[in-house]
């Protein structure tokens, strides 16, 4: 018995050291073994999905049943590019720019926090601002947005704030405004981070050789700390840009009357036009696939 | 890397997801049940899921089911009949293996008959059928060449919901929602099947439109319907999904009038809130639900249960007071004024069947007009991309 498990074993380990060598000996055996799992994945999980939603787009769906047909046509890509019917050009425009506009506003508030944190502020206070910018995530999403959906309304916290100061009130609920605001609360995190990194990547002597060859502070900014930040406020901006872009559940809990997005008229088709939602789901793919190209030129990958 | 490498990878990638591509939904097609109905009902298998709107598996009633059966009830809450054929239609239709029943009103059902998600019953096997009003035991939404796809539930009017603080006189006409006097206060359902509301508008303030009926409408009617409603997108502050967003909007002042149903104004007047509502003069569309059963349900002996319980007296008298809607089932009336009194006249459990034929019910739209052989009506894609380019 005692001897049968020793064998065993040393058979167990035989089979192992041959299983090695085999790999040792075929270095590309080795290589696949590695990169098949996730080159897989990749393929079947990531790349055959896209390929079915672009397919898909070319189906047409049975007007009483609203069952997909599988008959190839190009209606559902007529009407979302019509010319005559300008609806969807309307809730693409409104989505770019709302992309657009909350990105420009989250840079804008990230910079001089982030030139806060990274430059002038001590260890102890640089960590105390980690914590706060990131603490918001540590709730979830729609917990956040609900908090804003109590804010807002007429009878609601702000309104109330501002009653007491003698303000009149303000009419922000169910606006693509209030969506510009919690888009813009929502995201910030996401520029902040890689804004710091970039300025803390400012090497001193630069801004000390800048001062020494007379600059004025803006000038400095704007000739030296600038072009070296840019990197970090482009590849923010990837995430800003397109999470606002695909996001649905802000349009639908926080938008109101005229201010659809691509995301919830895409949620809002797939149940029951699944092939006109996929044929809207290439507008962002494009979109996003122009603003990663122009990112790229900008440094925007080295930065991250 | 070489080019002609690069290319033979790209090729080669969308190959892989070309098959992927093909391969995905022929799995999802799924057999349909046979059609062999059950002739009686079976021991519950623990558990019922259902696709519901709000309240309708009130813990009031559904806690008693829940013990008496021992089938667990889980539900998804609808904001809208399209919501409920979505719901049915993932997983590949027929609730997708995880849905088994479905409260479908008369705008949903024939998509769900015709489109195999639901699957016929045995009627014999709900005793109470046989009390039902005449004109809810095999309608057309629900009964299709003397199958009965389910067993019909309760009814009632959409309504006109107003602030009784903000509107001022109280109205009386559908036309306060299309005026600009209270505009940025409106609150409408995100729901196509809306267009029908501004259609019997229509059909009572212009009579030259020659609108027959609010769901059989012609290009030129259909048109006229849209551009008021595309009008009143300015007055609109939020378009409704859900039923909880209208109750909020009312509480928190974003809202002071709009269409609504019984459930919102009940559960405002429970929290306080000035509210009333009415049927205007023009008349109301309206909805007759049925609970019909998913082709694919995991629990079809609880759905029976549950089919047979939701239609007793006391149990349709319960959901109509929660819900404010009227049964099918008029043994209902003592024990509706026994919860609270009156309640029977109120919902008009006990009026002719005039009161029912006045109110339109939901239905979908399709080409063939009941009324004129002369035109096609338009059909329900249609009124879906009207709608959105009505909101979006």
């Amino acid at each position: 018995m005692a001897v049968d498990v020793a064998r065993e074993a040393g058979l167990l380990r035989g089979a192992r050291l041959r299983v090695s060598a085999a790999f040792w000996r075929r270095p590309w055996l080795r290589l696949a073994g590695l990169i098949l799992p996730p080159v897989g994945a990749f393929c079947f999980v990531y790349v055959a999905s896209l390929v079915v939603l672009l397919v898909s787009g070319f189906w047409a769906v049975d007007a009483f049943t609203s069952q997909t047909v599988h008959r190839w046509n190009l209606d559902n890509f007529r009407l979302v590019f019509s010319t005559a019917d300008l609806t969807y050009w309307r809730i693409i425009g409104r989505t770019v720019a709302m992309a657009a506009a909350v990105t420009v506003t989250d840079a804008i508030l990230a910079l001089p926090l982030a030139f806060f944190a990274a430059r002038i502020a001590g260890r102890r206070l640089r960590g105390a601002i980690f914590v706060l910018v990131l603490m918001p995530l540590w709730s979830s999403y729609l917990v956040r947005i609900y908090a804003w959906r109590t804010i807002l309304p007429e009878q609601g916290i702000l309104n109330w704030a501002l009653n007491g100061l003698g303000l009149p009130d303000q009419h922000l609920a169910y606006t693509v405004w209030a969506m510009w605001i919690v888009f813009s609360y929502i995201w910030l995190p996401f520029m902040v981070l890689p804004v710091i990194a970039a300025f803390e990547r400012v090497p001193d002597s630069y801004l000390e050789a800048s001062m020494d060859l007379g600059a004025r502070g803006w000038q400095t900014f704007r000739r030296v700390v600038w072009p070296l930040v840019l990197p970090g406020v482009v590849a923010g901006s990837i995430f800003t840009f397109s999470l606002t872009l695909g996001d649905f559940i802000t349009p639908l809990l926080i938008g109101g009357s005229g201010s659809s997005m691509i995301g919830l008229t895409v949620e809002q088709n797939v149940g029951l036009n699944a092939p006109l939602a996929a044929a809207l789901t290439t507008v962002p793919v494009a979109v996003m696939a122009a603003y990663l190209a122009a990112a790229k030129r900008l440094g925007a990958f080295e930065a991250l | 890397m070489r080019w002609i490498s690069k290319r033979r990878a790209l090729a080669a990638v969308v190959a892989a997801g070309a098959a992927c591509a093909l391969a995905v939904p022929a799995a999802g097609i799924g057999s349909r049940a046979g059609s062999g109905l059950p002739t009686k009902i079976g021991k519950g298998e623990g558990a019922l899921n259902l696709i519901e709107w709000p309240a309708y598996s009130d813990p009031s009633f559904a806690k008693p089911f829940e013990r008496q059966t021992g089938c667990k009830i889980k539900r998804k809450d609808a904001g809208s009949s399209n919501q409920m054929v979505a719901l049915m239609h993932t997983g590949g239709g027929g609730g997708g293996g995880q849905y088994d029943l479905v409260s479908a009103s008369g705008d949903a059902s024939l998509r769900l008959i015709y489109g195999h998600d639901v699957v016929p019953i045995n009627i014999g096997l709900i005793p109470s059928w046989k009390d039902f009003l005449p004109a809810f035991k095999s309608p057309p939404h629900n009964t299709v060449g003397g199958k009965h796809y389910g067993v019909s539930l309760q009814w009632g009017p959409n309504t006109l919901l107003y602030n009784t603080r903000k509107v001022k006189p109280a109205p009386t006409s559908w036309s306060a929602i299309y005026s600009p006097r209270y505009k940025g206060k409106v609150s409408i359902p995100n729901n196509p099947i809306q267009i029908a509301d501004a259609a019997l508008y229509l059909m009572k303030t212009r009579p030259a439109l020659g609108i027959k009926d609010p769901y059989e409408l012609t290009k030129a009617q259909f048109d006229a319907t849209v551009s008021l409603l595309k009008q009143q997108k300015p007055l609109v502050k939020r378009y409704w999904n859900y039923a909880s967003d209208q109750i909020q909007d009312f509480k928190n002042g974003d809202a002071v009038i709009g269409a609504t149903w019984p459930y919102q104004t009940l559960t405002l007047q429970a929290a306080k809130v000035p509210v009333k509502e009415l049927i205007p003069k023009e008349g109301a569309t309206g909805w007759a639900d049925t609970w019909m059963l998913a082709a694919k349900a995991p629990h079809p002996n609880c759905a029976y249960l549950w089919m047979r319980y939701v239609t007793t007296p006391q149990v349709q008298a319960k959901q109509a007071i929660v819900f404010g809607e009227t049964p099918v089932n008029p043994k209902a009336c003592p024990f509706m004024n026994k919860i609270q009194a009156g309640a029977c006249a109120q919902y008009h459990l006990n009026a002719p069947a005039s009161y029912s034929k006045s109110i339109r019910f939901w239905k979908t739209p399709v080409p063939d007009c009941g009324w004129t052989s002369k035109e096609k009506c338009m059909d329900y894609t249609a009124w879906q991309q009207a709608w959105t380019q009505i909101t979006g």
